[in-house]
């Protein structure tokens, strides 16, 4: 069963001790998410190097487990690469949450796939999904972002987490 | 992890064969990922006994046809099983006459025709509506757009922890711009059955009408419209065992007939020509269109079936069951009620330490046990408990003590997975 396979041990170990919690000083990009649906809202800060480089990364908020586990995994994974390559992770992750990647295919995620069960969940996928949503607006200096905003670029329509 | 003994827990027997009930509605026997499913989500919407679905599938093969409109005997008997279902429906909330009695589709239908036939046409600027911090968004939103609309303003009436409602900031809220009260019977959040029957005299004592939002109230307790004088009274049918899409207004006779009508079409008219129309009378001028007419019989029939129990036979086994899942609960370390009103029904809503409501309704799920978690279209009740949503478990007298057991073993494991 789907749900078993979700709460993997990775998964609560970084609900537990999330990986680059808190404030960042001297951040020069970084942006809110909301789900409004739900009531999570994170803040990322990222200090983006001249040569587009995510020098480092922080996160801090109130969510779930998942939301939360998904942010640590991401900020670990995402630090010291490019601002194109996280790009292209966020692309992938979104379309694993999705159902549209699967985790044998080609891909960047690493160990990220252990929340490919979302798929299956439609009303958790925002919260997998919130983390890099909030990632990809940092990263495109959009101050504030919503998982039901009309103009939001990664807006996802299935399912939702009232 | 085994749920400790209580006294409770005896009187299930006592009452009424819960295990007979159960065999009553096909859903409770399906299993999800070979897990019984446990369903408490009750408060959401209900689950429906065979002899609705049987009811409905008789009319669809029988009886179909629009109703008030042709002489042929489909069309009688439609429109006589929908009047019948009416009828049923005023005899279950002792209205006066039948026509005080408006097929709407649901509870948030019948709050906006008021806010629209009864707001718009006597509430205007300067006047002032009251409302309660238990309300469900559907007794919130409708007056909201009025208020912009019309320049209306709206007070509130605020609550304790326990969340009972504060009646003497209540009585303090009256004014002469005061022009409607909007209140819900019972909170569909955390539970609480609101003194209604006294906030009704109190506003009528200053000359205002009062609405109440009954869809959380009539599928427990015995609803008595003339003893509570309300003006309005409105709920779902399927959170009564009923289908969805219908529910019903009802509204004193003189009050439905000073409104102007919600919706224009067929049937809510006597006549229509370009130069003037006649509207019908109530309650037809109000069901404008052809109704659900297979879930009206429906809703019929759910009332039949509820009545053959008894509204307080349910009251007192439902009663049990909080008692006994609210001492369950309480043995639990880490677990937060969040709504202790003095009167309330069997509605649980908690937090767990460390555990977010959406992490423990995906893993109740795990066991097969259906409970509503988030912010249960009632925000500025978690905004006064300042959480952000909650779990809720919500029982019907479908529910048994051993469904209990399952939950709070249920509980344990959760909190066992985030130690
Ligand atoms: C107190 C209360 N009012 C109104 C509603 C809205 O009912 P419906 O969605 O059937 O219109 C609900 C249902 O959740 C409710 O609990």
């Amino acid at each position: 069963m789907i749900t078993k396979s979700l709460y993997q041990e990775v998964i609560l170990d970084h609900n537990r001790n999330p990986r680059n919690y808190g404030s960042l000083d001297n951040a020069n990009r970084s942006a809110e998410g909301h789900n409004p649906l739900c009531g999570d809202h994170l803040s990322i800060k990222i200090n983006l190097s001249e040569n587009l480089i995510i020098d480092s990364i922080t996160f801090q908020g109130e969510s779930c487990a998942i939301c939360k586990a998904s942010a640590s995994m991401m900020t670990a994974n995402v630090k010291g690469k490019t601002q194109a390559d996280a790009e292209t992770m966020i692309k992938e992750f979104r379309d694993m949450a999705v159902g549209q990647l699967e985790p044998d295919d080609d891909h960047h995620l690493g160990r990220l796939t252990v929340f490919v069960g979302v798929r299956d969940l439609p009303t958790r996928v925002k919260c997998a999904i919130l983390p890099w949503h909030t990632l990809h607006a940092a990263l495109n200096s959009i101050t504030t972002t919503s998982t039901e905003a009309d103009d939001d670029p990664m807006h996802i329509s299935i399912g939702n987490a009232s | 992890m085994t749920p400790i003994e209580s006294s409770l827990r005896s009187s299930e027997t006592s009452m009424f064969n819960v295990e007979q009930i159960r065999s009553d509605f096909p859903i409770l026997k399906l299993k999800i990922d070979d897990k019984q499913l446990v369903y408490f989500d009750n408060a959401a919407s209900s689950q429906m006994p065979k002899v609705v679905m049987d009811r409905m599938l008789r009319y669809q093969t029988m009886e179909h046809a629009n109703i008030n409109r042709a002489v042929h005997y489909l069309s009688e008997t439609a429109t006589a099983e929908y009047e019948k279902s009416r009828h049923k429906l005023k005899n279950f909330i002792n209205a006066n006459e039948d026509r005080e009695i408006i097929f709407t589709s649901g509870t948030t239908d019948a709050i906006n025709l008021v806010a629209h036939s009864y707001g718009r046409k006597f509430i205007s600027s300067g006047d002032e509506i009251i409302l309660t911090v238990l309300e469900h968004h559907s007794n919130i939103v409708p007056w909201q757009m009025l208020a912009k609309e019309n320049g209306v303003k709206i007070r509130v009436v605020p609550i304790n922890d326990a969340g009972e409602l504060l009646i003497d900031e209540y009585k303090k809220l009256f004014n002469k711009n005061t022009k409607l009260v909007g209140v819900t019977h019972v909170s569909n959040a955390i539970g609480t059955i609101n003194p209604i029957k006294k906030m009704i005299k109190f506003a009528h004592a200053h000359g205002v009408p009062v609405l109440v939002d009954g869809a959380q109230a009539a599928p427990h307790m015995k609803i008595d419209v003339q003893e509570l004088n309300c003006d309005f009274y409105t709920f779902s049918g399927h959170k009564l065992c009923g289908p969805t899409g219908i529910g019903i207004l009802y509204g004193k006779a003189n009050q439905l007939n000073r409104m102007k009508p919600f919706k224009g079409g067929g049937d809510m008219i006597t006549s229509v020509t370009f130069e003037k129309t006649i509207y019908n009378t109530i309650p037809h001028k109000f069901e404008a269109g052809t109704p659900p007419i297979a879930a009206a019989i429906g809703f019929g029939a759910a009332i039949d079936y509820l009545s053959s129990i008894d509204l307080s036979t349910i009251e007192a086994y439902e009663q049990s069951l909080i008692n006994y899942a609210t001492e369950q609960i309480n043995n639990i370390p880490g677990i937060r009620i969040i709504g202790s009103a003095a009167e309330k029904v069997a509605v649980l809503s908690f937090s767990v330490d460390g555990v977010h409501p959406h992490d423990i309704g995906t893993l109740l799920n795990q066991e097969g046990i259906a409970v509503r978690t988030g912010h249960h279209c009632a925000q500025p009740v978690m905004q006064h408990f300042k959480v952000p949503a909650t779990t809720r478990a919500s029982f019907s007298f479908y529910n048994s003590m051993a469904e209990i057991d399952t939950l709070i073993t249920g509980i344990q494991k959760v909190q066992k997975v985030f130690l």
